[in-house]
């Protein structure tokens, strides 16, 4: 439905926002230069780049939160400059974050007001603010309540609380900052919704994602940019993802999945029998074998993250019985686990990865210390050493060693977290979310370097809520719903559709099996 | 940006210093130069070994309080920690020495190291297993340790046996080749802390844990270890500090290290330590501590304000300190 209704006609109006040659430079460098870009009301103009093409540089200059040095700004034909975020917002320009950025210790009403506080007689006036707090909601079709805390209601739902708290003054052009980020793949269609009935209204809107195939979905028209320059702006009819890819990345683009092996499934390498974590994982058993990609598909809080850091020991389970190789294990912290040969890398490498304001080297040790420095001395020639074979063997792309973690995209932290988790020399690998928020030549790598590390003879368990991934790079897919393996696809199987019905259906594999056995 | 060098830039050797960590032995030049001018006197020989000494015991629990601070956690019992091991290693070499002279001496010292040690542990397991704010915990065994050695002189004066008096004077009022003793012992453990926190594993954890508690779990490292570590590095350097201080006071009081707790966070601070943690700074932290001494003795040299209002200097200076970390940030 969302598909049909993208792409209604353009309102062909004067545009509302004009950049002239926008140009920003950050203490001599160059990070955007000469972007010409018009968003007309009652379309949806996409904004697609790799990391570091400008994208947010740009976003950024539009809506006030940094000040171009080049180039100007026009609003219904008058040129206009905004000094803050304020003054765009009072022209009517709203950003709609990519990160969530409510506190979470307040309500969902406190939250949308922060800062612009309905007031009567002085006084707060907490009714007013609810009541346009709960009609905001009810427009975008947010169910939450304006009293429930911000900390107690999903990560959606937080997404739309943005959506709301930015929607609440004038709104003529709204730019949305990859709003599907966050969001596991049945909470995306709502959101588009809320996009097309705004653009139905004739708000201007600037969309910037990741994802092609949405920006397919939704765009009427798309603007490329590279390096910090506009490639191009294309009429969004007919531009595929695949030509979309092409043109950000400046050459043809095959496939972003390595061809998958041929190969004979080996002994077990992990057994995972009757996991139980408190709240998420209910009785959860399955089987790794060597030399396989197994992909664990479900929606977030299916419990798939949790079941692992039951596993490492970061949180209370209890495991019928969890075998290494046929040994078995019990691991008490990532440590065990990593001693005995079993890697995990975190799906938050902001938060759980990389010291962000860390140098790469100790980052790259981290978890590693005792085998990179076998004394409780630092071997730092070594560990110069250890840096210098990741950057070369990961790709990762730096401006220099001295680099901070948190200076990198990306995809290079991503790059870098591999590297780190790699060092100990895991024999069975966990990947959560190996491609979140990162671009696709380095999402292209990292799916060959995984593919590389089985071929090696290791196994690899990998996390991710983008179907797309997991049906390209595994052998097999186990599908999580509620803390329980809802189902299990290979081959032909592996489909968009049979992921998402076991994903959210109980009655998913009586369904498909009753399917099967009368057609 | 995509296209930065396929062979990476080598590293320089990273001895380069940033502004940001230069900064604190700046204002310590700065500070030598205004006392210069101020008083010539302050830069003779005989003031400037008297100022530095006296910033040693401030200093050698700072240089643990560095610990402590970087693995983001916060020490506020030193100061009555420091009393309570004053007070108990008094009371042990009075009690021991008819027995066996001088030797009570180097006992005395042993007790006061296991006390600190115990001290530390106290403070770090309540801080970990216990799972209570740092700033609760410490505030908590603070008094703890306070009303101990109130308790101990039961009010008043716990002395050094005269017996011993003499020949423990030399650890504060000797010196080695002209260097007075306590300077020696400061460097000593500023050396030995520097090199664990920079050049060991330990050091990294260290650092990591107080950077991100959560990046440092989950790459393996045992939090609750590494914490407790620091608190108990933090109690090692406060014994070795009563240790030096017993001799200039020769008792044991209820007063003893009261509010030494602020100018030891003010000098780790100065030094450029990360209040949050994850950055740690020793010659920092040591320039911090003989900084703070500076300003107290400039102020009693030049007369211009009352030295009574030391204090309130050095209270300022940890706001701006702040402030200036703050900034750099940006």
């Amino acid at each position: 439905m969302t598909g049909a209704l993208a792409h209604l006609p353009a309102i062909q109006g004067a545009p509302i926002l004009h950049a002239e040659r926008l140009g920003k430079e950050f203490g001599g460098v160059t990070v955007l230069s000469d972007v010409t870009l018009d968003i007309r009301p009652g379309e949806i103009h996409a904004i697609i780049g790799e990391n570091g093409a400008g994208k947010s540089t740009l976003m950024r200059l539009l809506s006030g939160y940094l000040r171009p040095s080049e180039g100007g700004m026009l609003m219904d034909g008058e040129p206009v400059a905004f000094h803050t975020p304020s003054d765009a917002q009072a022209a009517g320009i709203a950003l709609v974050h990519q990160e969530i950025l409510l506190a979470e210790a307040l309500t969902v009403t406190e939250n949308i007001f922060i800062g612009r506080e309905m007031t009567r007689f002085g006084r707060l006036d907490e009714r007013a603010m609810r009541e346009a707090a709960a009609a905001q909601l009810a427009e975008i079709g947010c169910k939450v309540s304006p009293r429930a805390l911000v900390r107690d209601i999903s990560l959606a739902n937080r997404q739309l609380v943005q959506i709301a708290k930015a929607l609440l003054g004038t709104h003529r052009v709204v730019i949305f900052d990859e709003p599907t980020a966050v969001l596991t793949h049945d909470e995306v269609d709502p959101l588009l919704d809320i996009i097309i009935k705004l653009k139905q209204r004739g708000v201007a809107i600037l969309y910037i994602s990741h994802r092609l195939d949405e920006v397919e979905r939704l765009a009427d028209r798309v603007t490329v940019l590279r390096d910090g320059r506009r490639v191009g702006t294309y009429d969004a009819e007919g531009l595929t993802p695949q030509r979309m890819a092409s043109l950000m990345v400046g050459r043809e683009f095959s496939s972003l999945y390595p061809p998958k092996l041929e190969r004979v499934p080996g002994e077990p390498a992990l057994e995972i029998e009757h996991a139980h974590v408190p709240g998420f994982v209910n009785d959860v058993s399955f089987t790794l074998r060597k030399g396989e990609i197994l992909g664990l598909a479900g929606m977030i809080g299916a419990g798939r993250t949790e079941l692992f850091e039951g596993l490492l020991g970061l949180r209370a389970a209890s495991f019928g019985g969890v075998r290494l190789h046929g040994r078995p294990v019990h691991f008490h912290s990532p440590a065990d686990a990593a001693r005995a040969g079993l890697g995990y890398l975190t799906e938050d490498r902001k938060g759980k990865g990389l010291l962000l304001g860390e140098r790469l080297a100790p980052n790259l040790t981290l978890a590693a210390l005792d085998r990179v420095h076998p004394f409780a001395g630092l071997d730092l020639a070594g560990e110069a050493r250890q840096l210098d074979q990741a950057v070369r063997h990961y790709d990762i792309r730096l401006r220099s060693l001295d680099a901070k973690a948190g200076q990198l995209s990306g995809g290079n932290q991503q790059k870098l977290l591999l590297a780190k988790v790699m060092l100990n020399e895991p024999s069975v690998l966990v990947i959560d979310e190996p491609t979140r928020g990162i671009d696709i030549a380095n999402k292209s790598q990292i799916y060959a370097f995984i593919q590389s590390l089985v071929r090696e003879g290791r196994s690899c368990i990998v996390i991710s809520s983008e179907m797309q991934e997991l049906i390209g790079l595994c052998d097999r897919i186990l599908v999580m719903r509620s803390g329980r393996i809802n189902g299990e696809l290979t081959g032909d199987a592996m489909s968009e559709s049979n992921v998402a019905l076991y994903a959210t259906s109980s009655v998913a594999s009586e369904e498909i099996s009753k399917g099967n056995a009368h057609g | 940006m995509a296209d930065v060098a396929a062979a990476p830039p080598r590293a320089q050797q990273n001895w380069s210093i940033g502004w940001g960590d230069a900064g604190p032995f700046l204002a310590l030049a700065a500070l030598v130069a205004i006392g210069y001018l101020v008083n010539p006197d302050f830069l003779s020989a005989n003031n400037i070994a008297n100022v530095v000494t006296r910033s040693a015991f401030i200093g050698i629990i700072a240089i643990g309080a560095t610990f402590v601070i970087s693995s983001g956690g916060l020490d506020l019992s030193v100061g009555s920690m420091a009393a309570f091991i004053t007070g108990v290693m008094i009371l042990f070499m009075n009690t021991v020495a008819p027995n066996v002279g001088t030797a009570a001496i180097p006992l005395g010292m042993a007790v006061a190291l296991v006390t600190g040690i115990a001290c530390g542990l106290l403070n770090g397991t309540i801080v970990t297993v216990g799972r209570i704010e740092p700033f609760i915990a410490t505030l908590g065994t603070m008094g703890i340790f306070r009303a101990l050695i109130t308790y101990m002189t039961d009010g008043g004066t716990v002395a050094i046996d005269r017996s011993l008096r003499e020949a423990y004077r030399p650890v504060y009022f000797g010196d080695v080749l002209g260097v007075p003793i306590p300077i020696l012992v400061s460097l000593g453990v500023a050396l030995v802390a520097a090199y664990v926190l920079y050049r060991t594993r330990y050091g990294r954890r260290c650092v990591a844990v107080g950077a991100n508690e959560d990046v440092a779990r989950y790459s393996g490292i045992s939090v609750t270890r590494v914490r407790i570590t620091a608190y108990v590095i933090q109690g090692a350097c406060v014994a070795i500090a009563a240790i030096c201080y017993v001799p200039r006071l020769g008792a044991a009081t209820p007063t003893t290290g009261l509010l030494w707790e602020l100018q030891v966070i003010t000098a780790v601070v100065i030094g450029g330590t990360a209040l949050r943690g994850g950055r740690g700074r020793i010659w920092g932290t040591v320039a911090g501590a003989v900084i703070l001494e500076f300003i107290a003795n400039l102020m009693v040299l030049s007369d211009v304000v009352s030295e009574y209002l030391v204090a309130a200097v050095q209270g300022v200076i940890i706001i701006i300190a702040m402030l200036i970390q703050r900034m750099s940030k940006r």
